[in-house]
């Protein structure tokens, strides 16, 4: 016996007031933590995805659709670029590399995005199979090859539009080619194809009558984003003005854009955990509530414990260990329901195509909340403790 | 030997307690027999250690208890005094056993199993070990609770109203069972009632007026 096992058994003997103590504290607790998993994930994901890409260059329109449909594919991309920005764009001494691709297909709701081996290369991703290299080849994302069932060999035919809206399907079709190994970025969700493959299939629809014919539709040719890696740090002060004030063409900073898209989701996570911290406080005043009301139902329990030798310091200890355990099962219970709460938004964003969250990950941050809970659940036993501390044995006795 | 000197307790002007010289052999047995009001349980939470006396001293084997104080008073309590309330008050939530246990516990002694097997087996309840005092009968209870006092093996054991509310057999039955036990371990036995009833089984009596 120990001042912890007197603790539970007196708790277990209430269960009511010690379930609703425990389900407020695992509510609270089970919020935190899911938003803590979330957020960190979400940012460490969109982090990583668009590492190495300084610039995102594209059609006029909004900056931050211009990065989710460039970087992230979650927007629809805001309009095509003449090819012929790729190569004025290379000329320019402050540029390093620069990536074009080619958007505007979908397969299954996956996008298909035509694109340069470099884009693969910016992500590390291993291949199973083969690169593209004729027209027509694609190389699968793990995820769609996961999702879809589709492997090295499968032939399909993508549909104009992006997205699960499917438009009209195109008559060429693809074949896979090569399937990538997971990454834990975008290009697990895409079908990639060279950009080639992406003018061949739109231009079939318009065959060429003649040479000339041939020649206007080359020149035509677009390109939807433009992915940029600076060659100098310096390049970030001068370069997206100048292509912001002189061409038909916008530049913008992926690094700003997240951030002020964070500023954004950020406000709604700070609601829910400001949410969560009342939550946590309404457990705190229940624990109170709990024990404090119960003092005067326990008055000769407390006193009989005087009697068989406890000192006063000993019933404080006792009151102070009811808050304790119940706010450490509270916590324990709060950090499983937030692993399984952010394992059913995962499963809910994967179905939906998103990038997903993990409730499998941990993170020292959750020891914080779950260690702030049990201080939280002390120090709300201290009133009650102080009552027990001051028990009169022998009035006490003498009333009953 | 346990001995009272000069002993009173007043609450404001009110004196609820008053007595001169009084003593006990050591393992001898005695009566304090007085109606209600007279201070009878005042002396017994005195002898326990339970309170402090306003003034006079108390000695209890070789100690003045009247001069210890806080935990020190606490820890010889739970050593050396075994109480049996009138209301018993077992532990609800705890087993049989855990109640012996929390006494072991409480005392800052070991915690025996084994002690606890032959005290509630000396009792007559050792198959009631794992069930809780709201399964049990009174009597049962009274057993559990005079187990619980006595398991600690104290010099002293207190008794406050054994035999209130129980017809003459079960009274007599319950005197038998704390003169036993004090016989049995050796201690100093002091009951505290208004049964005169009781009278009969304990040559020493100290009679307190209202």
């Amino acid at each position: 016996m120990n001042l912890a096992s007197l603790s539970a058994s007196y708790l277990r003997a209430r269960p009511l007031q010690t379930g609703l103590s425990l389900l407020l504290l695992a509510l609270g607790v089970g919020t935190i933590v899911m938003l803590l998993l979330a957020v960190t994930q979400l940012e460490d994901r969109m982090g990583r995805d668009a590492r190495g890409i300084d610039l995102v260059v594209g059609a006029k329109g909004s900056p931050m659709q211009l990065i989710l449909a460039g970087i992230y594919h979650l927007d629809a991309p805001t309009g095509n670029i003449p090819l012929a920005s790729v190569a004025q764009l290379e000329k320019n001494r402050m540029v390093k590399r620069v990536i074009p691709l080619a958007l505007g297909d979908g397969w299954r709701g996956f996008r298909i995005v035509g694109a340069p081996r470099s884009y693969l290369e910016l992500y590390g991703a291993r291949i199973q199979g083969e690169f593209y290299s004729r027209p027509l080849q694609a190389v699968l994302g793990a995820e769609v090859a996961q999702r879809t069932g589709a492997g090295v060999g499968t032939t399909f035919k993508g549909a104009h539009g992006i997205g699960n809206e499917g438009g009209d399907e195109h008559d060429m079709p693809y074949t896979v080619v090569g399937v990538l190994a997971r990454t834990g970025t975008v290009i697990d969700r895409l079908v990639l194809t060279s950009i080639e493959s992406v003018w061949h299939v739109h231009e079939a629809a318009h065959e060429p009558a003649d040479e000339a014919d041939r020649k206007a539709l080359e020149e035509d040719r677009e390109v939807t984003v433009l992915l940029v890696q600076y060659a100098s740090p310096l390049a970030a002060a001068s370069l997206p003005r100048a292509i912001n004030a002189t061409s038909a063409l916008q530049a913008a900073s992926p690094a700003l854009e997240t951030a002020r898209l964070f500023r954004i989701v950020g406000a709604g996570a700070e609601a829910m955990r400001a949410f969560a911290v009342v939550l946590v406080l309404a457990a705190a005043l229940s624990v109170f509530v709990a024990l404090y009301t119960a003092l005067e139902q326990r008055r000769y329990e407390l006193a009989v414990m005087r009697v068989l030798g406890a000192s006063p310091g000993r019933l404080f200890g006792l009151l102070v260990a009811e808050g304790a355990v119940l706010a450490a099962a509270g916590s324990l219970l709060g950090v499983a329901l937030g692993h399984a709460l952010t394992s059913a938004l995962g499963a809910w964003l994967e179905q939906a195509q998103q990038p997903t969250v993990t409730g499998l990950a941990f993170l020292p941050e959750e020891l914080a909340v779950a260690a702030l809970a049990v201080l939280v659940g002390i120090v709300a036993a201290f009133i009650p403790a102080w009552r027990a501390y001051r028990t009169d044995v022998s009035r006490t006795l003498a009333s009953g | 030997m346990l001995a009272v000197r000069g002993l009173a307790h007043t609450y404001g002007s009110r004196q609820v307690l008053r007595v001169d010289d009084w003593q006990v052999a050591a393992g001898e047995r005695a009566l304090v027999l007085g109606p209600s009001g007279s201070g009878k349980s005042t002396l017994l939470h005195v002898l326990a250690g339970l309170l402090k006396p306003t003034a006079g001293s108390v000695f209890a084997f070789d100690e003045e208890i009247s001069s210890l104080s806080g935990s020190t008073l606490d820890r010889w309590r739970g050593r050396n005094v075994g109480i049996v309330l009138q209301a018993l008050h077992l532990v609800s939530h705890l087993t049989v056993r855990a109640n012996l246990r929390l006494a072991q516990y409480l005392a800052r002694l070991p915690q025996d199993d084994a002690a606890i097997d032959r005290t509630l087996a000396a009792l007559g309840v050792a198959d009631k070990a794992a069930r809780r005092p709201g399964e049990l009968s009174q009597g049962e209870q009274q057993r559990v609770a005079v187990a619980r006092a006595v398991v600690n093996g104290p010099k002293l054991l207190l008794a406050d109203e054994p035999t209130s509310s129980l017809d003459d057999e079960a009274a007599a039955r319950a005197i038998d069972l704390l003169t036993g036990e004090a016989a049995r371990t050796g201690a100093t036995l002091v009951v505290v009632t208004h049964d005169a009833r009781v009278k009969r089984h304990f040559a020493q009596t100290l009679e307190l007026g209202r």
